[in-house]
């Protein structure tokens, strides 16, 4: 699938048979999938990927084929940033503007896209050819800055890069023209093409141990009894992967006691929290551990189908991992009568369009059935009823991994791995200022500053753990170890040097979740954007001593009223900041104005457009 | 007898609704003339500071200039200042302009060539420049964003009952008493 789209048509010959293509079309997509109302993603998607948007008539079309409402059509292609009602270029160029892009110099590439292209970002080429976007993570921190041209990723791209990029496609080269020289293992594979980097750096013994056997795990565990494998995986300590950290065992647990016939697994591979790349890393090289664990896990709780949720972002990843699933069912390990022993299970894709919320468990399952992306009220967890109100288990691409491991090696070998409250490797995906940038499977345990002196971090002022939603600390936290119980992460580490603007970080993180809030609940819509907002200000020099009271009375309401896990995460950049940072932050302020005025209103800014109509400066306020 | 604090009101971006909110506490209002002695304010109608104010009260937003430069006044003068009413505390009904540039905003109101209303005749799609008239911001400001606001009495218009029972703790130095029936808006 590629998200940009072909150019659109002006005459008015050219719209009628435009419209009955579309119509046609969209018959067509829609008969695919068998008019199936859950399946609008990928009917959306594939409009957008063959007309370059979904146009009020497409809406319209859709909603008369499928039989729903026009709205229910509307409220997804709104939601999703890969999806747009007006008309994109055929190539989409998305540029990484995270913190970690920006301090690796993507403003440079922004900037010589601008100049080539002569437009700004958000708007697309007079030819209706290219159209240039800013857009959160995208999961390539270490090779940064980075940007998706349709599905394509480049990686490492200096001013010099863009400019050449933007002539190429001016002139009409495909994007899968463009990738430079192949990355290394599988970025390299003919399905794959990529020039990512997977940068592992630290090979641990569970995920990146050399000589795993297909098939191994999964054997071990069908010759068991579901209760028994669950037994296993419990005793192991398995905890979630994906941040939350809920012991895996228990969850399968709950999942197959729930009430239903019909059961879900679910792998999370959204990988939306910026800084993160660990689960692309996995899937490039290790999505068999990742489909067996996913199998292993349907065998526990009693499903006969599994669903990986891929982030559009990987798009690319796509018809790789088709493949594997295909080799995996030729192998027997996938389909019916999976090793001879009677159980059936396989495995399909669900791509998600661009939205970080999708990485929350009932946002993903909302997106999966085919709706916009809001979180669901929670009870009734997923467990009891999630994906189309069956009981489904929704776990990380690395907990499954873990999972197949601990089939093939037993729950012991795995729990004498790491500390004692946090059992096993985990995954880092560390970018930043450090020498070597990449994913590391480290055990739990490991303390902050051994892993900034693996990582090759100098003159470290403070790592922003977790990602945005984690935590901020700085040198008090060296001696601390990485574990759900003092560092907990998903495994985003953001290395931040000495030269930092350290409140420029947490600017970037909170317009990050102004953006990604989807706008269900008060405290969190508009909380962060007043978080945000006194940021900036504290930033361009106009915060007073008031303010940092302000902000932190603001951030534990946003965290305490909201409805799902980012609101109640999303003031985190500035609470932990304001813990960890408060002198960077009373340095920035300046005392309170004599006369009670706020610092931020600015009257002439504010008079501007009234005295130009009128001809006549304020007589309040003169210039 | 000592002499008594002063309180100074005025309306700013709003209808005059919390006004009439002030004076709907009936036969109180003699009650409160006995604690305090109104300065600024349209309801003795004195134009301008007389002197330093215990209490300002605030309604409505700032929509112009002079809005501003009344706001400023108040804080200055005055050493708490409440921000009574909707528009007061987030701009109210005349935020809604906020989404539209100030062009748009005039052209609706005065152009007849939008054929919009029936109440206006403009033949010449004159828009009122006089220099007397007061210069529109950009947008609508909620007042806490021009100056440092002390406290905010919701409502549109905040209750009678929550503005007097407000203003006599504060004057006599005692808790505010706020019950549910007085801070629910539904
Ligand atoms: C805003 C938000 C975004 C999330 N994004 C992800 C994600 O990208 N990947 C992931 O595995 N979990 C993510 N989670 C956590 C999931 O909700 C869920 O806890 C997790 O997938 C469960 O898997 P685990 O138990 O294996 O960790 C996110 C949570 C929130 C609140
Ligand atoms: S907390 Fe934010 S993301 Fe979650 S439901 Fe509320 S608005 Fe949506
Ligand atoms: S809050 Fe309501 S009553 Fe008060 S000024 Fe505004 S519109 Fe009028
Ligand atoms: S790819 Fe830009 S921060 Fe991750």
């Amino acid at each position: 699938m590629s998200f940009g789209g072909p150019e659109v048509c002006h005459t008015k010959q050219e719209r009628l048979t435009m419209s009955e293509s579309l119509q046609s079309a969209i018959k067509e997509i829609c008969e695919v999938v068998g008019n199936d109302r859950t399946q609008m993603m990928e009917i959306v998607e594939q409009v957008q990927d063959r007309f370059g948007c979904v146009s009020s008539e497409a809406m319209d079309l859709i909603a008369q084929q499928m039989n729903c409402h026009r709205v229910e059509v509307m409220s997804v292609v709104s939601f999703y940033s890969f999806l747009s009602e007006k008309p994109k270029g055929t190539v989409v160029i998305r540029l990484c503007n995270d913190v970690i892009d920006l301090m690796k110099g993507a403003n440079h590439a922004a900037d010589a896209f601008r100049d080539e292209l002569g437009i700004e970002f958000g708007e697309t080429t007079p030819d209706g050819k290219i159209t240039l976007e800013w857009t959160p993570c995208i999961g390539m921190s270490d090779q940064a800055p980075a940007a998706l041209i349709n599905d394509e990723v480049v990686t490492y791209l200096g001013s010099d890069g863009a400019r050449n990029i933007a002539r190429q496609l001016k002139e009409g080269t495909a994007p899968s023209k463009l990738v430079g020289r192949l990355g290394d293992g599988n970025n390299a594979n003919d399905l794959v093409k990529s020039m990512v980097h997977n940068n592992i750096r630290n090979a641990g013994p569970v995920v990146f141990a050399e000589g795993i056997v297909k098939g191994d795990g999964l054997k071990k565990a069908l010759a068991m009894s579901p209760r028994e494998v669950i037994n296993d995986v419990k005793n192991s300590r398995l905890r979630g992967r994906g941040g939350a950290g809920f012991p895996t065992g228990m969850k399968w647990d709950f999942t197959r006691q729930a009430d239903g016939d019909k059961k879900y697994i679910f792998c999370n591979a959204d990988e939306g929290e910026p800084g993160t790349f660990k689960d692309r890393v996995i899937l490039t090289e290790k999505p068999d551990l990742m489909f067996e664990g996913m199998t292993i896990g349907g065998y526990a709780i009693g499903a006969d189908e599994g669903i990986l949720y891929l982030r559009g972002e990987y798009a690319y990843l796509r018809a790789f991992l088709d493949d594997v699933l295909a080799n995996r069912r030729d192998a027997g390990l996938l389909g019916k009568n999976i090793c001879g022993k009677g159980f059936d299970f396989d495995i399909r894709i669900v791509m998600g369009a661009g939205a970080y919320i999708c990485g929350e468990e009932t946002a993903l399952l909302s997106s999966a059935e085919g709706m916009r992306g809001d979180p669901k009220n929670r009870p009734p967890f997923p467990a009891q009823k999630g994906y189309r109100d069956c009981p489904t288990a929704v776990n990380n691409v690395e907990t499954f991994c873990k999972v197949t491991r601990i089939l093939e090696k037993g729950p012991g070998w795995f729990s004498e791995i790491g500390s004692e409250g946090s059992a096993g490797t985990k995954l880092l995906s560390i970018s930043g200022d450090c020498h070597k940038p990449g994913v590391y499977e480290v055990p739990f345990g490991i303390k902050l500053r051994e892993v900034m002196d693996l990582c090759g971090a100098e003159d470290v002022q403070a790592v922003q753990i977790g990602g945005p939603s984690g935590r901020l600390v700085g040198k008090d936290s060296m001696d601390d170890q990485i574990c759900y119980d003092h560092l907990a992460t998903g495994g985003s580490l953001m290395v931040f040097s000495r030269k930092r603007n350290l409140l420029k970080k947490v600017l970037n993180f909170m317009e990050f979740f102004e953006e990604e809030s989807c706008g269900y609940c008060t405290p969190c819509r508009v909380g962060n954007v007043l978080l945000r907002k006194k940021i900036e200000a504290i930033v361009n020099g106009e915060g007073e001593p008031a303010d940092l009271e302000y902000l932190q009375t603001l951030g534990e309401t946003v965290k305490t009223c909201s409805r799902c896990g980012l609101g109640q995460t999303s003031p985190n950049p500035v609470l932990t900041s304001l813990e960890s940072f408060r002198d960077v932050y009373e340095a920035a302020l300046k005392p309170a104005l004599k006369d009670g005025s706020q610092p931020e209103f600015d009257i002439r800014a504010a008079l501007r457009p009234a005295e130009a109509i009128a001809g006549r400066a304020s007589s309040h306020f003169a210039e | 007898m000592a002499e008594k604090p002063k309180v100074a009101t005025t309306s700013m971006a709003g209808c005059f609704g919390c006004h009439m909110s002030i004076l709907d506490i009936d036969e109180r209002i003699l009650k409160l003339i006995d604690l305090v002695d109104f300065d600024k304010s349209p309801i003795d109608d004195i134009k301008e500071f007389t002197g330093r104010c215990a209490v300002g009260l605030l309604e409505g937003g700032c929509c112009n200039d002079e809005n501003v430069k009344t706001l400023k006044d108040f804080r200055e003068h005055c050493d708490i200042l409440i921000a009574v009413g909707d528009c007061a505390t987030m701009g109210g009904i005349p935020a809604l302009r906020n989404n539209m540039s100030v062009k748009e905003c005039l052209d609706e109101a005065y152009s007849t060539d939008n054929r919009k209303g029936p109440a206006v005749h403009n033949p010449d799609n004159i828009i009122p420049n006089d220099p007397e008239l007061p210069l529109l911001l950009d947008k609508v400001y909620p007042v806490q964003h021009v100056v440092k606001i002390d406290y905010f009495l919701p409502g549109c218009p905040a209750p009678a009952d929550t503005i007097w029972q407000s203003l006599v703790a504060l004057l006599t130095d005692e808790p505010v008493e706020l019950p549910y029936e007085l801070i629910k808006y539904d």
